[in-house]
């Protein structure tokens, strides 16, 4: 309790210092009245923990506007299964986007929504950070990194044929537009979340041609941003590094499959995908948050839900559009509730409801 | 027990063993005929801290009273002027039926050679070491993020993204191709069912990423599930790698035998080397500082292949006795002792 108590002073003595510098920044949001931004709740546990999104950006007085949208499978006009327009247009309209979890139907034959989101607004990079949580142990406490992927080509290109009946060809590619592309973003974003060293994960020594294009776009922004160290590693050294001493590094930036994999295992380290948030970013500023972990149809509407990933996600959409007073709140009040542990859900080992975990929230919120 | 054996094991197969990432061993076991008495290994003490740590592993077995015969091969790419050459040693290979190797080092910056052109990949073709077996287990005594890991992680290493095939289709758009054969998959599945039953290992798990490569991995999961079938008595499940990383280091229990292509088995060796066990460090030759352990445990894998499993369990039980009573560590396992000391500890106990 003492130390939930230090850690809301700490917090507040930073806001108001953040305050005081902003003065300008905040009255220009409050003016420009609220944005728009398009919610989409997703299946199982996701309108629970939507709800609980809501309500807390509410307490905090955050100047969004949700607008629900619902994603279900609809017949279209050329006969084939795919999200209704309504949905897409109001991601375009808004650009902004936070989704909850779907459950993907399996063989069904229609695009899946990710898919279609990623291609209609150029989501090209994935950006996970994983922060170890005080208040719930596991084996790693030091973790504090962020890695992007990119998210548009790679392993994932889709591109594959059978040869002769059992032998497949799968292409990866690699262009050197997209490369450049990821690479820029991982070092603005470094810039602008204060980030200090950024390692290019890679298979070079295998694949020459493929990875060593990754990376030569890697060195050349590099090269641009000197401010900011630099070094290369291969994955499978990160791999082995990351489990032991994951402190030694702090943004990863990597093609598609290996950011997959790496994204995962820091989820790993910290404590699962119901803890970590995650952003798609796109061209023109449009980008995409989500939780992504599943739907746990097994405690759906039992109240049981762990909301933070989606909350934490929502915080990250707070920092992406410049309202960062709003997002060092109600992350604060979120950390701040789970290190106290008097109200957290089953999966972080306390026995609270999802409501009473969100309410707790929206207290902490109130009083920083 | 020898004959005996010699009969029984007909089945072809040429494995490259591998504890730890570092600690390679070659290991083949064809039907030839051995003389009667000693059999033959051959050594290629490696480059770096290899050859001390070899030296420990000719010590121990000679205390062990191992009736093998140790022939040296001396091969490197980084001192080739006493080299053997790559025929002779694929020979010896080839007669022994098993090699016991220290880790060659690639020599870097030579234009542009990359690892696929390197000595151990030559060897790795020419011996067609199809499968790679990493065992990870805890060694009891060692204080480590994760405890009582015990888990086999088995690679396809001749195929997969590991195939050198890649090209600039216009500037800035490159292709790498990765292969995938039903041939090989069934092979390297078989070898991991195989191995589960031989060892008495309960389930095997199957890693790949067929939501996403629906086609490759998704022949290489269908070739694990037709295999799975000839085994009733293991139990077969498969998972997704991105997942697989994720439960590694939150649950590494619930795995047993692993078997999957080549880059995932490259990325998931190293994951499951970090949890339980420990990094040697390379720049350590001639200080006699460097940890024999993890080779001296490699060796003892091998007596047991080689059927000489009461000598292997002798030398595996020797090492952990040293380890756990704590007495006798190398620094990287937070100790002083030398490399000599070590081994002469494992003798002692021996």
């Amino acid at each position: 309790m003492q130390a939930t108590k230090q850690i809301l002073s700490l917090a507040r003595a930073r806001l108001t210092s953040h305050k005081s510098n902003l003065p300008k920044y905040v009255r220009a949001y409050s003016d420009a009245a609220t944005r728009q931004v398009t919610l989409i709740p997703g299946d199982g546990i996701g309108p629970e923990i939507s709800a609980a999104v809501q309500q807390i950006f509410q307490v905090a007085g955050a100047p969004i506007e949700w607008e629900s949208v619902d994603v279900t499978p609809v017949m279209q006009s050329d006969g084939k299964f795919g999200i209704p327009q309504t949905a897409i247009d109001s991601v375009i309209k808004n650009k902004i986007g936070l989704k909850g979890p779907l459950a993907t139907p399996v063989g069904k034959g229609h695009r899946s929504l990710n898919l279609a989101l990623r291609k209609e607004f150029n989501l090209y990079a994935n950006v996970r950070p994983c922060k170890s949580i005080d208040g719930f142990k596991t084996a790693y406490d030091d973790v504090n990194i962020v890695t992007i992927r990119e998210n548009t080509e790679g392993e994932y290109s889709g591109i594959e044929h059978t040869i002769v009946p059992g032998v497949v060809q799968s292409i990866k590619l690699i262009t050197e537009a997209a490369s450049r592309r990821v690479a820029k973003f991982a070092f603005e974003y470094a810039i602008a979340n204060n980030r200090s060293h950024i390692t290019a994960v890679h298979k070079a020594n295998i694949m020459r041609m493929g990875d060593g294009l990754f990376l030569k776009c890697c060195r050349e922004e590099a090269e641009k941003h000197r401010q900011i160290r630099f070094s290369e590693s291969y994955l499978d050294t990160v791999c082995l590094n990351l489990v032991q001493d994951p402190s030694q590094y702090d943004m990863l930036v990597m093609p598609n499959l290996y950011g997959d994999i790496l994204s995962d295992l820091g989820a790993g380290l910290i404590g699962g995908l119901g803890l970590t948030p995650s952003g798609n970013i796109g061209e023109d500023g449009a980008a995409i948050f989500e939780s992504v972990h599943g739907t746990a149809p097994d405690i759906a509407g039992l109240d049981k839900a762990n909301p933070t990933a989606l909350l934490l996600s929502a915080v990250m959409m707070l920092r992406h559009m410049e309202l960062n007073s709003y997002a060092d709140r109600i992350e604060a009040a979120c950390f701040g509730t789970i290190k106290e542990a008097k109200y957290v859900t089953g999966d972080l080992g306390g026995s609270a409801k999802c409501s009473e975990f969100t309410n707790a929230i929206c207290d902490a919120v109130t009083q920083l | 027990m020898l004959s005996y054996w010699l009969t029984l094991c007909i089945n072809l197969h040429t494995v490259l063993l591998l504890v730890n990432f570092m600690y390679q061993l070659a290991y083949c076991s064809l039907i030839v005929s051995h003389p009667v008495g000693k059999q033959v290994v051959t050594m290629i003490p490696g480059d770096g801290v290899w050859p001390e740590l070899m030296h420990s592993v000719k010590d121990v077995c000679k205390q062990a009273g191992v009736p093998v015969v140790f022939d040296e091969k001396y091969i490197s790419e980084i001192q080739p002027q006493q080299n053997c050459s790559l025929e002779e040693f694929v020979d010896a290979v080839t007669k022994s039926t098993v090699c016991i190797k220290g880790i060659l080092q690639t020599p870097t910056g030579k234009g542009n050679t990359s690892e696929l052109e390197s000595l151990n990949m030559a060897m790795r073709k020419m011996l067609d070491l199809y499968a790679n077996v990493v065992l990870v287990k805890s060694l009891p005594g060692l204080r480590t993020r994760h405890k009582n890991i015990d888990i086999v992680v088995i690679r396809e290493q001749t195929e997969g993204e590991y195939s050198s095939l890649e090209h600039e289709s216009v500037a800035g758009v490159v292709e790498s191709l990765k292969i995938i054969t039903a041939a090989k998959s069934k092979r390297v599945a078989k070898f991991a069912f195989d191995y589960a039953t031989k060892h008495g290992r309960k389930k095997v798990t199957a890693i790949h990423k067929a939501n996403i490569m629906k086609l490759a991995d998704g022949l290489f999961l269908e070739s694990c599930k037709e295999v799975a079938k000839m085994y009733p008595l293991i139990e077969f499940d498969d998972m997704i790698i991105d997942n697989t990383c994720m439960q590694l280091v939150s649950n590494p229990y619930q795995f047993d035998v692993m078997v999957m292509p080549n880059l995932y088995g490259s990325i998931i060796d190293n994951l499951a080397a970090g949890l339980g066990a420990r990094h040697s460090f390379a720049e350590a030759q001639g200080k006699n500082i460097a940890n024999p352990t993890a080779i001296l445990l490699c060796a003892a894998n091998m007596l047991k292949h080689m059927n000489l499993e009461r000598y292997g369990n002798r030398i595996e039980s020797a090492v952990y006795k040293v380890i756990k009573t704590g007495k006798v560590r190398t620094q990287d396992m937070g100790g002083y002792a030398t490399t000599n000391e070590f081994t002469n500890a494992v003798c002692k106990v021996l």
